[in-house]
């Protein structure tokens, strides 16, 4: 399999009138040709940031270390001119907050065509047929109208798959999605996943979901990274991660989410505490002042990333000194996720928008 | 849009004659008169003169005549030019007015729009401060210091350029006047301008815009610049009514023969008439000013509706 993307060792750093901020710490992970790899964290893990970072879009106070190769071609710190001509064709950004993603001012049409008269050097005409077709993949009521109306004329989860739209045009090898449905009413997520879904059967890009819903992970992608305080803490495949989840982090998020089958007057269970200062990280694991299996080891030394040795299959890790994670075998609400794949959140079937 | 506009025109009367109701009986409230001069008339004669301007009538019969001669596009004879009548001293005054200032602001937007827009770009660099900083002292400079000193160094050391008169409106006459009366302009359009761009560079379309790979030309021009110029406008709708109307001190300096002296010599001499003539115009051109403002946000912004 050849990677899309490969990162090594990426760091991301902000400096801000209070001190250095370390958003990433040093990651280093491949994306293979159509794949769909979701990186699941907490507000504030990095997650957004690291993948701002591959596509030179960090604030103005942000900069970047280590390497991101798109294809072996270097992508940190190559001069902005080159990197507008990968961003945009050979890798795109979906956006989470699509109001105010997209430009207020200009039509959808315009929004669109730009991108193909940059990238492809289409004529107008020519760029706004392929703007509608892709509209049209995206199964938007009415493509050719859309194309003269403005943002806010449109609802939020039609701006959301004009957003896909945007990113799709040049047929990139690589999709990253930021928290697509976040900003969205729960059925139109559903709607939105079911469409990212079709995608990823049409499109032969990777993609990268990036998201803090383990659910949404759970129907769509491939493979897993778990974010903590800027580093993996645990990798995998989905199912791996789902059903045996070996860092005490990635078993705090499972738990956290509500079960339809779990007795509803059972508090849900949360994390304790707050995701760590990213000023001041701790010398050890990052997670360690969060940790029910917390130890002498944890504090002092900082766990790297190795292989599960319980892993059922192979390229599960995880960055913890603990040997093995046990799992109450007879836990109910463990046991009720069908074996094919976790359950999506919501599913609708013939759901129309206006 | 045009009922819009209609409306707020049909609005505009209303708030026009208020206006003028209140500058006519405030005016009229204060002490003096425009005939009180240290050498004391001939009551009979006073009587006299009082009796041809109407002003030994009641206040409000006399608000009441002078607006219906004004509706009727009369607005009285001044009472210190006295060869001439409002209308003819603003007639004559106001198309100088008009041509310094439209000239003002049109040099001081484009200057002023540019540097906003590179020091937005180079933010917190050498460019931004020099700019940033030129434009503080463009701000703190008074016009009669600014004015004085452009004259001593272009009309007088170097010689280039007339040291004051209309010359019939000669370009070279207009230099100095309307380089004297942008600079300020210049200096607060372009903060407006950097700090309209700042915080719309920051924003999620930018970044968008960036991740589309488009090149930063376009991202100014066709993303960026429209959002940016939205406090600049509104700034400008009651700078231009401000610039048009004359600078009292720009007219004295460089001996124009523009409106703007009306204003304060038509106060001081109790001209009644003449007050009222540049407070009618400076009013309508505000009210004017202020609709072209909120038209051209709908322009800018297509989230403007007018309903």
């Amino acid at each position: 399999m050849t990677a899309v993307l490969e990162v090594r060792d990426l760091k991301v750093r902000f400096s801000t009138p209070d001190g250095e901020v370390s958003a990433v710490n040093g990651v280093s992970f491949d994306i293979n040709e159509g794949e769909c790899l979701g990186i699941v964290g907490e507000s504030g893990s990095g997650k957004s940031q690291l993948f701002m970072a591959v596509m030179g879009l960090l604030a103005r106070n942000g900069r970047t270390e280590g390497s991101a190769k798109y294809r072996g071609t270097e992508l940190v710190g190559m001069p902005v001119k080159e990197l507008n001509t990968y961003r945009g064709s050979k890798l795109a950004m979906i956006f989470q907050d699509s109001m105010t993603s997209l430009t207020p001012h200009l039509r959808i049409g315009k929004q669109m065509t730009e991108v193909l008269i940059q990238h492809k050097g289409m004529s107008e005409a020519d760029a706004r047929g392929k703007a509608l077709d892709i509209l049209e993949l995206v199964r938007i009521p009415e493509a050719a109208r859309r194309l003269n109306q403005y943002p806010h004329e449109l609802s939020g989860g039609m701006r959301q798959r004009v957003m896909i739209a945007m990113s799709l045009l040049c047929e990139p090898d690589l999709l990253i999605a930021d928290e697509p449905t976040t900003a969205l009413d729960v059925t139109v997520q559903a709607q939105i996943l079911e469409l990212m879904a079709d995608l990823k059967r049409v499109t032969r890009a990777a993609i990268v979901l990036i998201t803090h819903e383990l659910g949404t992970v759970a129907g769509l992608c491939d493979r897993v990274q778990v974010m903590y305080g800027g580093r993996f803490m645990e990798t995998g495949d989905v199912r791996q991660i789902f059903y045996n989840p070996q860092h005490p982090y990635t078993n705090g998020l499972l738990s956290s989410m509500p079960r339809l089958t779990e007795d509803r007057r059972e508090k849900l269970y949360a994390i304790p505490g707050q995701p760590p200062n990213l000023q001041r990280l701790p010398a050890g694991c990052p997670f360690q002042e969060r940790c029910d299996f917390v130890h002498e080891r944890c504090v002092a030394e900082l766990p790297l990333l190795r292989p599960v040795t319980n892993a059922a299959g192979t390229g599960q890790m995880k960055a913890c000194h603990l040997e093995s994670l046990q799992h109450p075998v007879d836990d109910p609400s463990r046991a009720s996720i069908p074996a094919d794949a976790a359950p999506p959140v919501i599913r609708t079937s013939d759901a129309r928008t206006a | 849009m045009l009922s819009y506009a209609v409306r707020r025109l049909l609005e505009a009367i209303p708030t026009l004659l208020v206006i003028v109701a209140l500058s006519f009986f405030l005016m009229h409230s204060a002490p003096g008169g425009p005939f009180d001069s240290e050498r004391v008339l001939p009551p009979e004669i006073e009587a006299n003169l009082k009796a041809a301007y109407n002003l030994d009538k009641p206040v409000w019969q006399q608000f009441l005549i002078y607006l219906g001669n004004a509706l009727q596009g009369d607005f009285g004879p001044s009472f210190t030019y006295k060869d001439f009548t409002v209308s003819e001293l603003i007639g004559t005054g106001f198309p100088v007015s008009i041509r310094l200032g439209l000239t003002a602001i049109i040099l001081a937007v484009c200057i002023g729009c540019t540097l906003g827009v590179i020091a937005a770009m180079r933010q917190n660099t050498s460019t931004d401060y020099t700019v940033m900083g030129f434009s503080m002292v463009g701000i703190t400079i008074p016009n009669f210091v600014m004015a004085p000193l452009l004259t001593l160094v272009f009309g007088i050391y170097l010689g280039w350029l007339p040291v004051a008169g209309w010359g019939g409106g000669a370009i070279n006459h207009m230099i100095l006047p309307v380089v004297a009366l942008a600079l300020p302009q210049i200096a607060i359009i372009s903060r407006l301008t950097r700090g309209g761009m700042v915080e719309v560079l920051r924003s999620n379309f930018v970044r968008t815009a960036h991740a589309k790979g488009l090149p930063e030309r376009l991202i100014i021009w066709r993303h960026t610049l429209r959002a940016a110029l939205l406090p600049v406008v509104s700034y400008l709708g009651p700078a231009i009514a401000g610039l048009v109307t004359g600078s009292v001190v720009i007219e004295q300096i460089f001996g124009l023969p523009g409106i703007g002296r009306y204003f304060i010599q038509g106060a001081i001499n109790r001209d009644y008439t003449l007050v009222m003539g540049t407070v009618i115009t400076y009013g309508t051109l505000i009210v004017m000013m202020n609709l072209l403002v909120d038209l051209v946000y709908g322009l800018l912004d297509p989230r403007v509706r007018y309903d």
